[in-house]
């Protein structure tokens, strides 16, 4: 598996020789690589899995279950990172991430379903723990892909209404989105298990890193009107810095809203 | 860089000898990304071998005819025909980038001079028509050889033109394009036995494809959620039956096989026969499910059996027994102790091919992970024609 990304010139293969004349001989292409910074988010000290290490030989199984989860946390933010999730990956790493969490809290039983939000109080100290930013994350792609293929397809029925919430730990915009996080935190986490958080630090885990670019274009249509608007007002603004900037400004500019 | 290794003559008895043959392309460390193969497929015959690499080209290989003087040795591969199959392009509804990485490649089954085969990427499959060019016609009577053309009425006499030999010349032209099919990423396609039909497979849906229609396919496999926040599995690998055309299997990421028939209803997503062996609770551990999730299914000519590829072992099954496997090998079985260092650096989540050698029928070949590693175990009589490859893809 390359894992460098090779940025040299393109080569000509050595044998792309024919027998006779080639009509449609394929031309290479530059072709550049887009390295993902992510790689090397990635390369955390993994002292954990040397087994020669003298910490890892002592080490209870809970500090090595520990260091799993956090290490597949990181996967998982990782993997919703790319602008085309691979779905396999991610199905994959939530997959295991469940198995490392049921072995850490044996006694919280795992819900068959996901379960509503029991009460406010509850999903705010899960909006505040960045774990359910991410899982709210996930839960926000996975459904952003349904809203995506809704719009490039024959209508389907939309299960969640109201647009993919982006929590940044804060208070709850509103209860729709709430609505979308209860069923998504009930997925990856137990109610018992915010103490577990405590003693990580998840400032790595700040959904701020969320990809901006992925954003713009996820709206649904629900959210038409009120980004029309925005735009209207920013041009506006950006031409008049332009005007103020090129000299030519406002005297002639003509009165507009909040002017 | 994957080679193709040359097949084995048996010495006698019933032992396979296999030996190293050739080496196609850059044998040094440093290639350049789009050289990367990513996918090959031998013809049905044997003698072209087909290659896409991430670059979004095709290159096919042809083996040369054998030497009469040495009827053992195998004929040696040389380049028939290169062509750009598939080109970078834009999704502007989701901005996002579609790669030209060639997924997979399916030769259709000869008829004519003319071969055919299929490529695919992430999204789009194209039908692709390989024909040879060795003769020239000369002498026409309404152009002459610039290809102007001539003055009907100057000329006063008729010549019948003849075939001249020329340099050989192999064209390859797009003749299908079939699109916008598939909302995730394609994994597989399979050409049906009655020749018309062909299936394209992404992580969640299986299409239906005639090869004469491009702007309709079918969905015969749709294991979508309502709620995407559901999804806990995908489909990694889809094949139609070599004889029967109404079956089909799918692998998933659970280490399942699903087995459908076209005749019980339209959608397919009720299995008919459903193949997972149980899980063995003393090598438990939270990667089982990664290392079970299988990254190939072949069924074997006869029909009979199906093989299947996960990150440690081969699997062969017997159609007419879910329960269980009839054979597993252990392919690399020395990894097992090394999972967690291979998840931290992802690569537990590489995909590995398979494939069964020309003569399944009597005995039940074995298959192998990567080139360099042994068949595990005695081949039974293999034919002298035996081609078989076996490529470690990597994404």
């Amino acid at each position: 598996m390359s894992r460098v990304a090779s940025r040299k010139d393109r080569v000509p293969r050595g044998s792309v020789k024919g027998p006779g004349m080639m009509l449609s001989k394929g031309l290479k292409r530059k072709r550049e690589e887009e390295e993902e910074e992510g790689k090397e988010a990635l390369a955390v000290d993994t002292w954990w899995l040397d087994p020669g290490h003298p910490a890892v030989a002592q080490a209870p199984p809970a500090v090595a279950s520990s260091s799993l989860f956090d290490l597949s946390v990181l996967k998982l933010h990782h993997s919703l990172r790319q602008s085309e999730p691979d779905l396999r990956h991610l199905v994959l790493v939530v997959n295991t991430l469940r198995r490392i969490q049921a072995s850490m809290a044996p006694t919280a039983a795992l819900p068959p379903v996901p379960s509503p939000p029991t009460a406010p109080g509850i999903a705010d100290n899960l909006l505040a723990s960045s774990d359910a930013a991410l899982s709210a994350s996930m839960a926000s792609l996975l459904e952003d892909l349904s809203h995506i293929e809704g719009l490039s397809q024959a209508p389907q029925p939309l299960v969640d209404e109201g647009p993919p919430g982006r929590p940044t730990g804060g208070a709850p915009p509103s209860l729709g989105a709430l609505d979308l996080l209860g069923p998504a935190t009930g997925c990856l986490l137990d109610d018992g298990l915010e103490g577990l958080f405590e003693d990580i630090d998840t400032s790595m885990y700040d959904s701020e890193l969320w990809a901006p670019a992925s954003e713009g274009h996820k709206s649904s249509p629900e959210d038409g009107p009120g980004k029309e608007e925005a735009p209207e007002l920013d041009e506006a603004e950006l031409d008049y810095l332009m005007d103020v900037l090129v000299g030519t400004q406002a005297l002639e500019r003509p009165s507009g809203p909040g002017r | 860089m994957a080679g193709a290794g040359g097949g084995g003559c048996p010495a006698g008895g019933n032992d396979l000898q296999w030996c190293f043959s050739q080496v196609k392309g850059a044998v040094d460390e440093d290639v350049a990304e789009a050289d990367v193969i990513s996918t090959v497929e031998f013809s049905h015959s044997g003698d072209l071998l087909a290659t896409g690499d991430k670059g979004g080209r095709v290159v096919i290989f042809q083996r040369e005819q054998e030497n009469k003087s040495r009827p053992h040795s195998r004929g040696e591969y040389n380049v028939y025909s290169t062509f750009q199959s598939h080109e970078p392009e834009f999704d502007y509804l989701k901005s996002l980038e579609i790669e030209e990485k060639i997924n997979k490649i399916r030769w259709l089954p000869q008829q004519g001079a003319a071969r055919f085969l299929l490529s695919t990427n992430d999204k789009t499959i194209k039908l692709w028509k390989i024909s040879e060019r060795d003769k020239r016609a000369e002498g026409y009577n309404l152009k002459d050889e610039d290809g102007r053309l001539r003055d009907p009425l100057r000329i006063t006499a008729l010549r019948v033109p003849i075939l001249k030999p020329m340099d050989l010349m192999v064209e390859a032209s797009p003749r299908r394009v079939f699109a916008n099919a598939h909302t995730y990423h394609i994994n597989s396609i399979s050409v049906n036995s009655d020749h018309e039909t062909y299936l394209s497979a992404d992580d969640l849906r299986i299409n239906l494809w005639h090869l004469e229609i491009t702007d309709r396919s079918f969905n015969i496999v749709d294991i979508k959620p309502a709620n995407m926040e559901e999804l806990t599995e995908v489909i990694t690998a889809a094949e139609f039956h070599p004889h029967q055309c109404n079956v089909l299997v799918y692998s998933s990421s659970k280490g399942t096989i699903r087995l459908c028939d076209m005749r019980s209803s339209a959608l397919c997503d009720r299995h008919s026969k459903f193949f997972e062996e149980p899980e063995d609770p003393s090598s438990r551990s939270f990667f089982s499910e990664i290392i079970s999730s299988v990254s190939d299914v072949k069924f074997s000519h006869s029909g009979r059996y199906m093989m299947t590829r996960d990150y440690l072992s081969v699997k062969v099954w017997d159609l007419n027994m879910e329960s269980r496997p009839v054979e597993t090998h252990q392919v690399h079985e020395y990894l097992r102790s090394k999972l967690c260092s291979l998840y931290e650096n992802d690569c537990i989540f590489d995909k590995f091919e398979c494939c069964w050698n020309g003569s399944d029928r009597q005995h039940l070949a074995r298959c192998w992970g990567r080139l360099s590693f042994p068949p595990c175990g005695a081949a039974g009589r293999g034919d002298i024609h035996a081609h078989a490859g076996a490529v470690r893809t990597a994404e």
